[in-house]
């Protein structure tokens, strides 16, 4: 007995059962039935047909003008059928677009995650978490011969792949300018003229951008529309906000941005993040950003790598774990 | 018994008959009645296509063979403005009924072969292949 057959006393027996009796038992099979059918991708037209020649093999006198009307119902459902097929064919190619997305999400994170880097005396923490498979946020390191450490923090404004996709552009973009490194206003000054040409103007990107000598234990920095971060007073155990005057990137052609200093003594911190850490949204509204100090103050005394993890796993968790926006952390403390 | 028939294509009336000759060709052949109902539909959106957008048109349907491989054959044929991005026209959804999967990529299912061949301006023939299973 091949499957076609197989299907048909199958179903002839329950139909069969349920025109005995009508019971709640017997639907249930029809329905248990009916779910087989759908995985083996009949289509209702050919389920209409299953049920037609059942019913003709157990009522070989059926009245000629029901017999017709079954012909009509079949006809009928041609047209179910089409919507069936198009749905199983979009359902394959959702499937097919979602690994695609995987396979570029995996290459954005090889590409993206430039590797912390090691400097003496300098204790750095970095996350940054996608809210979905492929992030708008970017972090970035880099150190030169004399251990200066640059880091560049942006934000698409947008999620996604489009924001994805001018990320990898600000990043080949900072990757064939190094001689500007040491400057952060002229990085940004850079930056913004090629994504005044390049993106699209309803897509903005906020970012940070500093640069830690340990010569001098300065860092240099310069801020884009981008979220404040937080400087850390050791000696006072204060926590004050990183203030930077600039304009979103992209939104001026000509445009300036204002390059600022911080000495850091032993145990002073930098601490650099994205707006989804401070548009975290718990059940209680809003997470302040004093919310996100106390947080940092709660691990104060884990290093710096331990601290952004635990800050990202008590946010993830008043959020019930759905990230509304990518999330990017990133700490730098002077060590004694 | 004719197996093969060519209907004109020029109003609403042309596609009850190609249906019709459709219908009577693949019942001749030995379709079962759900494939009957198919290629009637396959011929239908092919022949009002032709009187939507061409105008005028004939559909041709004939038996044909392949290794002892019996089916039927539909050839929609006209001289109308042709179809300019046969790729997109395939796609699904693209259809201006929009979701319902009917249109080209949907008779491209009900069916075991399909082709396209047009031309900006100078026309455009469909075929498409039922197999006798
Ligand atoms: N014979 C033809 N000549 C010129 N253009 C055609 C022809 N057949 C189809 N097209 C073009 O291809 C498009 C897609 O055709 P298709 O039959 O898939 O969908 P539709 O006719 O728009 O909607 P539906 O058939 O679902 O009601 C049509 O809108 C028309 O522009
Ligand atoms: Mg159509």
């Amino acid at each position: 007995m091949d499957d076609r057959d197989l299907q048909y006393q199958k179903y002839k027996a329950i139909l069969e059962n349920y025109l005995e009796e009508q019971s709640e038992q017997t639907l249930y099979k029809g329905q248990q039935f009916s779910r087989k059918m759908i995985e083996q991708k009949i289509s209702p037209e050919e389920a209409v047909s299953l049920h037609v020649s059942v019913l003709e093999e157990l009522f070989p006198d059926i009245p000629e003008p029901l017999k017709n009307s079954y012909d009509f119902l079949l006809e009928m459902m041609i047209g179910y059928g089409f919507a069936y097929r198009e749905h199983q064919s979009l359902r394959s190619r959702q499937q097919q677009l979602e690994s695609e997305i995987e396979i570029a999400a995996n290459m954005q994170q090889t590409l993206l995650a430039g590797d912390k880097p090691e400097v003496p005396n300098l204790d750095i923490g970095a996350i940054s978490k996608p809210a979905q498979k492929m992030s708008g946020d970017y972090y970035h390191f880099v150190q030169d011969e004399n251990d200066c450490v640059s880091v560049a923090i942006a934000d698409v404004i947008g999620k996604g792949i489009p924001a994805a996709l001018c990320m990898s552009m600000i990043k080949y973009t900072m990757d064939s300018a190094p001689e500007q490194r040491m400057q952060p206003g002229a990085v940004l000054e850079n930056l913004n003229r090629v994504v005044e040409q390049n993106v699209d103007p309803n897509m903005f990107i906020t970012m940070f951008y500093g640069l830690y000598d340990p010569r001098v234990h300065s860092f240099y920095y310069a801020g884009a529309g981008h979220e404040p971060g937080f400087f850390y007073d050791a000696e006072k155990d204060e926590f004050e906000e990183l203030f930077t005057k600039g304009l979103v990137l992209g939104v001026s052609k000509k445009t300036s941005y204002q390059e600022y200093q911080r000495v850091l003594n032993g145990n002073d911190m930098v601490i650099m993040l994205s707006d989804g850490v401070t548009e975290c949204r718990s059940t209680n509204g809003f997470i302040e950003r004093d919310e996100i100090v106390a947080l940092i103050r709660k691990y104060i005394h884990l290093s710096a790598q331990e601290i952004v993890e635990e800050v990202y796993r008590e946010l993830e968790r008043l959020q019930e774990f759905e990230l509304r926006d990518d999330f990017t952390l990133v700490i730098l403390r002077r060590e004694v | 018994m004719n197996i093969q028939s060519c209907v004109e294509v020029r109003n609403e009336w042309d596609i009850v008959k190609a249906r019709q000759s459709g219908r009577n060709i693949a019942k001749e052949l030995g379709f079962g009645t759900v494939d009957q109902a198919r290629i009637t539909t396959a011929i239908s959106e092919l022949a009002r296509n032709i009187y939507l957008y061409a105008g005028s048109g004939e559909v041709a349907i004939e038996r044909v063979e392949n290794g002892g491989k019996f089916g039927l054959k539909i050839e929609a044929s006209d001289s109308g403005p042709g179809i300019k991005d046969i790729r997109k026209v395939m796609e699904d959804g693209f259809t201006t009924s929009g979701g319902l999967g009917a249109g080209l990529p949907g008779v491209k299912r009900l069916m075991d072969e399909f082709t396209i061949d047009s031309k900006e301006n100078e026309g455009t023939v469909i075929t498409s292949i039922k197999w006798l299973r």
